[in-house]
């Protein structure tokens, strides 16, 4: 006999440390927010399962953002950065085989969208999109350009802070989560009201990549390091006893 | 002193943004990539069950559709079984994901998920759930994903015992719950982000 670790169900959300739905600061959330009380249940297997992706369907460039849109011999205009680190579950456990996505604006901080009328220009060599899964340990890296800042239309002068979005699925469907990377000591931060959305300091630091001067390549591009963490699932140990006893 | 707890708390959600599209959906945002958008097919062959068609709008409180809502659905096949590595109650249909995932329209904003009739799934205590199809909504304004779920409004005896559904305290909210047969295997879902008849809303 000896005894396994068993998956339970979701640990609760832990909503002080998530944005509530109403922000008026951030206008858009103004008619776009809940007013009743979310309803709590525990989470049933169709919140404990999610769907699978698999390191087969990347292609070779998709966490390669410099070249995943370039024309061939060409590359995205930019500081060129590499961004790693680690997605972990709230014991610490690195979340494996998870599908990572990313987008960003380009270098000016103007994205490639229909509804985008920024007046910086586009890179032809930038498309804004990535992807990766995380390996056995959760660990992923990406390869871009530092984004620039943007304005964007909300109070009458307000700008996006750098940063990075990361869409993450995790093993159960109730751990979905998009949010955004900032960079260390951008003074846009502290101004952004999507960023204060956030109740604590805590939460703009789990947000704010650290310069990691380790992970950098010499004469080739600076790194950042930025692990998110996805909800925990209770953990309980339980005897297993052998089969055919 | 006392020792400290030392688990690591949850990345804090923030909005997707107007363009989620470009990381989640590129092909939608006009960017050929990764050969189609991931989710915008659920059925890899021929598949077993009821195929259905699920189609409705975002809502905001003023009732103006969102336009750059993106939305997910999970969901298992028909016999209840998720294509997942967490689902041990058996082989799910290898043709079927169980993964959907839409942009409204642009200009509409309308979605659409082509997928099949789900079979019916425990609750912890063994009890059946009523057929259902998880829902999470982002978009600009969005500050974390909203999850609910859509049931069927032609499922009326399983519903009558769904273990979610018969303990919301506000029984008439339920309706906002369920999914409106519009014509043979098409249901309409709208979802309303606020106002009296807003969209019940799960914290699971
Ligand atoms: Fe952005």
């Amino acid at each position: 006999m000896s005894l396994i670790k068993k998956q339970g169900g979701f640990i609760a959300r832990d909503r002080n440390r998530q944005p509530d739905a109403y922000t008026p600061e951030y206008k858009s959330s103004v008619k776009r927010s809940p007013n009743a009380a979310l309803v709590s249940f525990p989470s049933s297997i169709s919140e404990e399962t999610a769907p699978m992706f698999g390191h087969s369907m990347l292609g070779e460039l998709d966490n390669d953002l410099i070249h995943n849109y370039a024309r061939a011999g060409e590359s995205a205009i930019g500081p060129r950065i590499i961004v790693h680190g680690r997605v972990l579950d709230e014991h610490g456990n690195g979340v494996p085989n998870t599908l990572v996505e990313v987008w960003q604006a380009n270098a000016g901080g103007r994205y490639r969208h229909k509804k985008e009328s920024y007046i910086a220009p586009l890179d032809p060599n930038f498309g804004g999109c990535g992807r990766t899964i995380t390996d056995e340990d959760g660990s992923y890296e990406l390869l871009t350009i530092q984004p620039g800042a943007y304005p964007w239309p909300n109070r009458a002068n307000d700008w996006r802070p750098a940063h990075i979005h990361f869409s993450l699925f995790g093993s159960g469907f109730a751990q979905r989560l998009i949010t955004q990377m900032y960079f260390e000591g951008d003074p846009l931060i502290k101004l952004c009201p999507i960023v204060g959305v956030l109740k604590s300091q805590q939460s703009v630091d789990a947000l704010t990549a650290l310069l990691d001067m380790k992970h950098t390549v010499p004469m080739d591009s600076l790194a950042y390091k930025f692990d998110m963490v996805l909800r925990g699932r209770r953990q309980t140990y339980f005897e297993n006893r052998n089969e055919g006893k | 002193m006392v020792q400290t707890l030392n688990y690591l708390k949850e990345s804090p959600s923030q909005t997707a943004g107007p363009y989620v599209h470009i990381g989640c959906a590129p092909n939608f945002a006009s960017m050929k990539m990764y050969d189609g958008d991931l989710g915008a097919c659920m059925k890899t062959g021929p598949i077993k069950g009821q195929e259905i068609t699920i189609t409705g709008q975002v809502l905001d409180g003023t009732g103006t559709p969102l336009l750059d809502a993106m939305i997910e659905i999970w969901q298992p096949d028909a016999a209840g079984l998720f294509p997942s590595v967490n689902e041990t109650r058996g082989q799910a249909d290898p043709n079927f994901t169980g993964f959907g995932r839409a942009a409204s329209d642009m200009n509409t904003g309308i979605y659409e998920f082509e997928t099949v009739k789900p079979g019916v799934v425990p609750w912890p205590d063994g009890r059946m759930q009523a057929p259902h199809v998880l829902f999470w909504i982002v978009a600009r304004g969005i500050n974390i994903g909203l999850h609910t779920r859509m049931y069927f409004s032609d499922e009326k005896n399983a519903n009558a015992e769904d273990p979610i559904l018969t303990r919301l305290e506000h029984q008439n909210r339920v309706p906002t719950l369920l999914a409106k047969k519009t014509a043979d295997g098409v249901y309409g879902f709208d979802i309303r982000l606020q106002g009296p008849q807003e969209t019940v809303f799960f914290d699971i």
